[in-house]
């Protein structure tokens, strides 16, 4: 059994270490502290280093693809929700020119650091390019 | 023409309400092997695919650029693709290949390797393969929960009750789609109440999907379609880049997510460019792994009617189940849309999903009528819920679900209907009232709800997908009306969300709130005496349906005082009048008191005895002590005949007329189905025996022919013989008795 896998679950190997997309320990998010008011959704969002731990567990699991699916997770956290849901409709059939999809590759890659994703958006921009996906 | 009253009524069968066509490969219609699919084959340049399947790289459409960049483990390719499609299949079936050894050289398959894999293995090795390469090692169930009236209290009623049937998973959707955000909340909601960690969704349109993910009211998403062209892909709106994207952004948010394929869609929009449907499966299944998707739903789903119109059709589907498990994803098996009209037809196909499991069996059990599924009509509805748990019992196969009693789901439901009217009064929603609650906690449906004014429900529902409230203002809002228990679980699956544990592989939480997945629970089956079977506390609970009865309780209302007016003289001699012996079983009128068909046993020696006096014949009463059974009792009676002849009669009522010098086992008449037998067919029994004996033409007794009686009574005859077994004394001869009794 591979370390990663030794580690799965995080929920009860890793408690005390897992922190939430906020920075607050795993242990503050309490019935107490959502009844004072004290956490809001943000606080009960995952961390991008703990998806990828869980990147690691399911590469080494024998799941590569899903491995890498959640290392480009990991670095969408950052990202507020408006700005995925519009990357999601740039890369839609014919919705973005190359360049469109170029620049959205090096905004993410200068802005949030997500290179995985930028690598991913260029792979998309030369296909859609090479098949005829892009916006008419 | 002349008409066969046989085809007539053929004619009028479930079974023939389907429609069934001829393949026409031209236009997609053909499950497996269409003369255009392509041969296997893959080329490697530099590190790179530059021929998938016959195909040029300069000719690949997207989706073969996503296959090969993306889902083919290129370091194995080349070695998976030389080996013969036959040896894949022989392993499949294999007991001794494991699960690990396929799986490493069947991520360098191409979709017409796969495809061709699939060409050697017939249904029964399909289940062997399906049993093993599944990757979670318990498989589990998802439930559909909808209604036509969108009805929140009803939605909690339901989604509170398929939690506690046992459901890994609850998927409802939505009629109006503004409804989403309350449908998903109310599934939420009641989940939460019948047990902590039943994952949800509400499937909608894609960004809308997403968003309600990230308000936290759905816990996975699994309507992620993908196609096997790309026209058809690009036709769905979608490309394979941007079907991933979607995937990462979910996961981002801690929400896990499958992806929907499945045969048939791509001839069903006209674009499946001649190939057969499963080689088109295969494309999808392939982009699904690339994408990185941890699993898939397939079997078809909404599409199912049409390969089961074709020839082969149950048998594709069961090998797109068995090709996504290769590809190491986690399968929701389909079994969710109407796919047939017939019963049997239904569950035969359900079997080949059921008897190896999956880790979904159905992608969306409908646990609602099927006039309230929002998704096509569910293939099995909550009217089959106790043919279903029947179903588990009797093969010990683990279907994902467990009997409940009524009072549970009684209780549970309106636990669940409560809930939801705290919520929506605590966030400042239109009100849910007393009235309602005490509608949705005894309802069946939509059809038992009181009409809800829908015109402020879909405003309350645009402002609140608009706003900032999310689930943390749910589990407030629980915490503040006493429903602490629902928000501990609520908030549990936020804290779940940031571990992330279940974004693993087919992860579902049990019933302890623990995650299960295939990393920690890995199929390991490798033949008999492996993998999972239900054993221990699942077994018993799989066994304890509220209809299984005590053995007791059949045998109670049989037993009585025993018959004063019979009275035993002293061993039986051998009469030398004319007259009939009737031979009672050893139980008769002592230890049992009732026939199975709950005559009395005084009743019954009465109307016998009627009958042989209506012929003017004499009637001496013995008891056989030395055997239980109905012939040897009768032919004991004829051996001690004057007249040689003798009746037979045993406790539960079972009658013989027997002549002595017939063989024991044979007999002048015979009536085996005590439950029809009433007092006149035993005084016509009577008559008969005297008639013997005066050597008078004689005919037969009539008796209704009821062929559910031993279906029906089959338990209580065992158990009734058994009593009157439990009396034979082997050493003790025949008794002579005297019934007190007066020829009316």
């Amino acid at each position: 059994m591979t370390e990663s896998k030794r580690a799965y679950p995080l929920r009860d190997s890793h408690a005390e270490r897992l922190e939430t997309h906020t920075g607050r320990p795993l242990s503050e998010v309490t019935a107490e502290a959502i009844a004072a008011g004290e956490l809001k959704g943000d606080d009960l969002r995952v961390h991008a280093d703990t998806l990828r731990q869980q990147a690691r567990i399911a590469s080494e699991g024998g799941y590569p693809q899903l491995g890498a699916n959640l290392l480009r997770a990991a670095e969408l956290t950052d990202l507020p929700n408006d700005e995925l849901l519009k990357i999601y409709e740039l890369l839609r059939p014919e919705r973005a020119s190359y360049d469109d999809l170029i620049k959205l590759a090096d905004y993410l890659e200068e802005r949030y650091d997500a290179r995985e994703n930028a690598a991913f958006i260029r792979d998309a921009a030369t296909t859609y390019r090479e098949r005829g996906l892009l916006r008419r | 023409m002349e008409r066969s009253k046989r085809f007539d009524l053929l004619a009028k069968r479930d079974i023939n309400k389907e429609t069934y066509v001829e393949p026409w490969p031209e236009a997609g219609l053909i499950v497996a092997d269409s003369p255009y699919d392509p041969p296997p084959s893959v080329k490697l340049e530099a590190g790179a695919v530059v021929e998938m399947d016959g195909v040029h790289r300069s000719d690949f459409d997207a989706l073969d650029i996503f296959i090969a960049t993306r889902a083919l483990d290129l370091d194995v390719a080349e070695e998976a693709m030389a080996l013969p499609s036959k040896d894949y299949a022989r392993m499949l079936a294999d007991i001794n290949a494991p699960r690990e050894d396929i799986g490493r050289l069947i991520a360098g398959c191409t979709p017409a390797k796969l495809t061709d894999i699939i060409r050697h293995l017939n249904v029964l090795e399909m289940m062997m393969g399906l049993a093993k390469m599944r990757i979670r090692r318990a498989p589990a169930n998802q439930a559909h929960v909808t209604n036509w009236r969108e009805h929140p209290a009803l939605l909690a009623a339901d989604a509170a009750e398929a939690a506690l049937r046992g459901f890994a998973e609850v998927e409802t959707t939505v009629r109006v789609a503004r409804f989403a955000p309350f449908n998903a909340l109310a599934i939420l909601v009641g989940t939460q109440t019948g047990r902590g960690g039943v994952l949800t969704q509400c499937s909608v349109e894609e960004s809308l999907g997403l968003r309600l993910a990230m308000k936290g009211l759905t816990s996975y998403a699994e309507t992620l379609s993908v196609y096997g062209t790309e026209k058809t892909f690009v036709d769905g709106d979608d490309t394979p880049w941007s079907k991933a994207f979607l995937a990462s952004a979910y996961a981002s948010r801690g929400v896990k997510i499958r992806f929907t394929s499945g045969t048939g869609s791509e001839a069903l929009m006209g674009r499946a460019e001649q190939k057969s449907m499963l080689y088109l499966e295969a494309r999808c299944l392939l982009v699904v792994k690339g994408a990185g998707s941890q699993g898939v739903q397939n079997g078809s789903i909404s599409c199912i009617a049409l390969p089961e119109a074709l020839p082969g059709g149950v048998r594709a589907v069961l090998a797109e189940n068995l090709l996504a498990s290769m590809l190491g994803l986690e399968v929701a098996a389909g079994n969710d849309a109407l796919a047939s009209h017939s019963s049997i037809r239904k569950t035969a196909k359900l079997m080949l999903q059921f008897i190896p499991g999956a880790d979904f069996i159905f992608s969306g059990y409908s646990a609602i009528p099927k006039r309230d599924n929002l998704f096509g009509g569910g293939n099995f509805d909550a009217e089959d819920f106790d043919d279903y748990n029947v179903l588990q019992r009797d093969m010990q196969v683990d279907g994902g679900v467990r009997p409940i009693t009524e009072a549970e789901a009684l209780s549970i439901r309106r636990r669940g209907a409560r809930a939801i009217q705290a919520v929506y009064r605590e966030l400042g929603l239109p009100a849910i009232s007393d009235e309602e609650i005490d509608a949705a906690a005894v309802a069946h449906g939509s059809d038992d709800m009181p009409r809800r004014d829908i015109v402020p429900d879909l405003e309350a529902a645009d402002a609140f997908m608009a706003g900032d409230d999310d689930f943390v203002a749910v589990i407030r809002a629980l915490q503040r009306s006493g429903f602490d228990d629902v928000a501990d679980n609520i908030l549990e699956m936020g804290r779940q969300r940031i571990a992330a544990d279940y974004l693993q592989p087919s992860a579902i939480f049990d019933a302890d709130f623990k995650v299960q997945s295939a990393i920690n629970d890995a199929n390991d089956y490798t033949g008999p005496g492996s993998g999972y079977r239900p054993e221990g506390a699942r077994w018993a609970e799989m066994q304890a349906i509220p209809q299984a009865k005590s053995p007791e309780g059949f045998v109670d209302p049989h037993v009585g005082e025993p018959l004063s007016r019979l009275v035993e003289l002293g061993p039986a001699a051998k009469g030398g009048q004319r007259e009939v012996v009737l031979a009672l079983g050893p139980a008769f009128g002592t230890a049992l008191a009732k026939t199975i068909g709950g005559l009395d046993h005084e009743a019954v020696l009465q109307a016998i005895l009627t009958g042989v006096a209506a012929e003017g014949m004499i009637a001496r009463l013995v008891r056989v002590y030395h055997s239980s059974d109905c012939a040897a009792i009768g032919y004991v009676g004829a051996r001690l005949s004057g007249s040689g002849i003798g009746i037979g009669l045993q406790s539960r009522g079972t009658a013989v007329i027997h002549q002595k010098d017939l063989a024991p086992l044979n007999n002048l008449e015979l009536f085996p189905q005590s439950p029809s037998l009433t007092l006149a067919t035993y005084e016509s029994i009577g008559r008969n025996a005297a008639r013997y004996a005066m050597s008078l033409p004689t005919v037969p007794v009539a008796v209704e022919i009821d062929n559910g009686a031993r279906l029906r009574l089959i338990v209580k005859t065992a158990l009734l013989h058994r009593r009157e077994t439990d009396e034979v004394r082997p050493e003790k001869p025949p008794q002579e008795l005297r019934f007190d009794w007066e020829p009316a």
